[in-house]
């Protein structure tokens, strides 16, 4: 068996042997993407994990335990949980029914490009717009005051931030939950109307089922944009308080006290928080079915 | 027979259309089926039978007409309230549901007991033969298989009608055989009315009990698939039903029967229909036209393929003329033949019947 295999590896060129592990010519057009990851990715997320472990004072694990041992810096993780874990839910909630009726729209097109347009705006347009119509003296308390009502408090808050974060997410999550309901097979749903399935139960037994991976992924994503949070935390939030989000501390830590290690540090406990919702959320979907969604052969 | 068909005596298509847009896909079908039959509607691409069939579900609404299951109209019913078996082009199976919780859905809307279920869908399976293929998901089944889990599931509701949409168009030849049979042992089984989409002649002239041809969105002929091959009552139905010589001609009477000039021979025919002295449209099958040393049509042989029994020919007459034929005996290329046909087999129609 071995003296085969030898005989095998030796008088084929090498050439041929790596063709045969799909290893060619063409694999060297990967190689520029490898770079860009390489050099963007790889090289400073193992730069700020070495510096984080070269504190400015104390042993190599000081950062760590001055992070954990100083709730000014570990609430930030609360903080930042409490913000993005609704806001995520509350946008991929919110996109599916907008998503299972915009896809049956003739112009869905139109509709599209409002929902989306959010998007190139931009967080901090987005914050200055919120600022201006729900600030003490925009259009929303005028007209409060005008009906007799006391002025509400709806920015430099938290309701500030997860309105922002609502308004700047959702087009992202909607187009995510769109491409996933208008990629089922509509004859799935016709199959179970003529066996009696209701709208109610078609959605429940199988639109519901088919979409578990693509919402997952969704609110993998979802979440991981929210959870870096930084301009309408402190655009519209209460920076200090509320939504002193872990972003903040890492920004404080590097350009108000410029220790680098120290953000290096904050930085990477927020990696590891994000890598453990994300890890979660992705063993929820593992008890999904998980395959082709399409309804036969055809 | 456990699985039954539910009740009923008659379904009544009176005048049914749709139209997309300012298209016209159905004009008026109008169509009775009885309990227990077996119908085929056939047509080329487009004529209008999936969107009739669609109808029939409920999937699209009606554009004018009625649908009545006896005294009950339903068309503006929807699909679930319906209850009428679908199997679909493509299935359409559950991917996520097993094979039997795909074949027991339909008990599980109906709110059935679960000991219920499980008692009709072991009765399924073994009626498609997959008795033993219940726990797999449809994702591990060959065509074949799926073909019967989608029949199953379809027929285990006990519906009155059983709709099925070119149900056997993705699979290979020789399955599509034996699915054939089966579909029919089935129908038979629970006794339902069948109303089955295709365009293929040779499938709805085994399988059905009436076939109604269709073109253009409307109903061309109805009619027993006897009928229907031996007396296509247009030309163009002709044409669809596999009599491939269609051939421009001149007619004239000649007692019952008709002569039509084809080129410069002379050929016996029977008129159907409209058919008038004059400009006239000639329909003969390849194989009522057979070589013989006293016919009439003289042709060179262009191609002859072996079928088995015959050779499957074409020919070109002097003057140009195409004619498709059947030989018993082997002939070469270029060689000259003489062809005939019995009068009975050569159909003669009026030239505007073919559209």
């Amino acid at each position: 068996m071995n003296d085969c295999a030898n005989e095998v590896a030796q008088r084929w060129p090498l050439r041929v042997r790596l063709a045969s592990r799909d290893l060619d010519g063409v694999t060297l057009l990967a190689l520029p993407a490898i770079l860009f990851v390489v050099a963007l990715f790889i090289y400073p997320f193992a730069h700020g994990l070495v510096l984080s472990f070269m504190p400015k004072a104390g042993d190599w694990l000081a950062n760590y335990r001055k992070f954990f041992s100083e709730p000014f810096l570990y609430d930030t993780i609360g903080a930042t949980l409490w913000l993005a874990v609704p806001a995520t839910v509350i946008n991929v909630l919110l996109s599916v029914p907008v998503a299972m009726r915009v896809r049956r729209l003739q112009r869905r097109r139109i509709l599209t490009t409002i929902l989306v347009a959010p998007i190139t705006l931009g967080t901090v347009l987005i914050a200055e717009g919120l600022l201006n119509y729900l600030g003490p003296q925009g259009w929303f308390n005028r007209s409060l005051a005008l009906l007799g009502l006391g002025p509400a408090r709806l920015v430099h808050n938290y309701t500030g931030v997860m309105l922002s974060l609502i308004m700047s997410g959702f087009p992202f999550t909607f187009l995510l939950t769109l491409s996933h309901v208008t990629g089922l097979d509509p004859s799935l749903e016709q199959a179970a109307s003529t066996l009696g399935a209701t709208a109610r139960a078609r959605f429940w037994r199988i639109v519901l089922p088919l979409m578990a991976q693509g919402l997952a992924i969704n609110l993998c994503l979802s979440f991981v944009q929210t959870f870096s949070v930084f301009p309408s935390a402190v655009l519209l939030g209460a920076p200090a308080g509320a939504t002193r989000v872990i972003s903040i501390a890492a920004y404080q830590a590097a350009y108000e006290q410029y220790d680098y290690s120290m953000a290096s540090a904050v930085a990477m406990i927020m990696g590891f928080v994000q890598l453990a919702v994300v890890t979660l959320i992705l063993s929820v979907r593992a008890l999904a079915y998980r395959g082709a969604v399409g309804g036969g052969k055809g | 027979m456990a699985i039954a068909a539910r009740d009923f005596r008659e379904l009544k298509l009176d005048g049914m259309s749709r139209r997309f847009g300012s298209l016209d896909a159905l004009k008026g079908v109008t169509l009775n089926v009885r309990r227990g039959e077996f119908i085929a509607l056939l047509g080329p691409s487009g004529c209008g039978k999936s969107t009739a069939l669609n109808c029939l579900a409920g999937l699209l609404t009606l554009s004018g007409g009625s649908i009545w299951l006896d005294s009950t109209r339903i068309d503006r019913l929807k699909p679930e309230e319906r209850g009428f078996g679908m199997v679909f082009q493509n299935y359409a199976l559950f991917p996520h549901m097993s094979v039997k919780r795909n074949i027991g859905f339909g008990l599980s809307m109906q709110r059935r007991a679960s000991a219920d279920i499980k008692k009709k869908v072991d009765e399924a399976l073994s009626i498609v033969r997959l008795g033993d293929q219940g726990e797999k998901l449809p994702g591990q089944l060959s065509g074949g298989q799926q073909q019967r889990v989608a029949i199953a599931r379809a027929i285990v509701v006990e519906p009155p009608l059983v709709l099925m949409d070119e149900p056997l168009s993705n699979l290979d030849a020789k399955l599509r055989l034996e699915m054939r049979a089966e579909i029919r042992r089935i129908h038979d089984l629970i006794g339902s009315a069948t109303i089955y989409v295709t365009h293929d002649q040779e499938e709805a002239l085994s399988l059905a009990d009436r076939i109604v041809v269709m073109r253009d969105g409307a109903v061309r002929q109805v009619g027993s698939p006897a009928e229907l091959y031996a007396q296509p009552a247009h030309a163009d139905v002709a044409e669809f039903m596999g009599y491939r010589n269609l051939l421009r001609a001149q007619a004239s009477k000649s007692g019952q029967l008709m002569n039509v000039r084809i080129g410069v021979a002379d050929v016996q025919g029977t008129p159907v229909g409209t058919a008038a002295e004059g400009d006239a449209i000639v329909a003969i099958r390849p194989d009522d036209l057979r070589t013989g040393a006293d016919g009439p049509l003289a042709v060179a042989v262009e191609s002859a393929q072996y079928h088995g029994r015959d050779f499957y020919c074409s020919g070109r007459a002097a003057d140009g003329v195409e004619l498709y034929f059947c030989s018993e005996h082997s002939v070469a290329k270029g060689e000259r033949v003489r062809l005939a046909a019995d009068p009975s087999r050569v159909l003669v129609y009026a030239r505007e019947d073919l559209p």
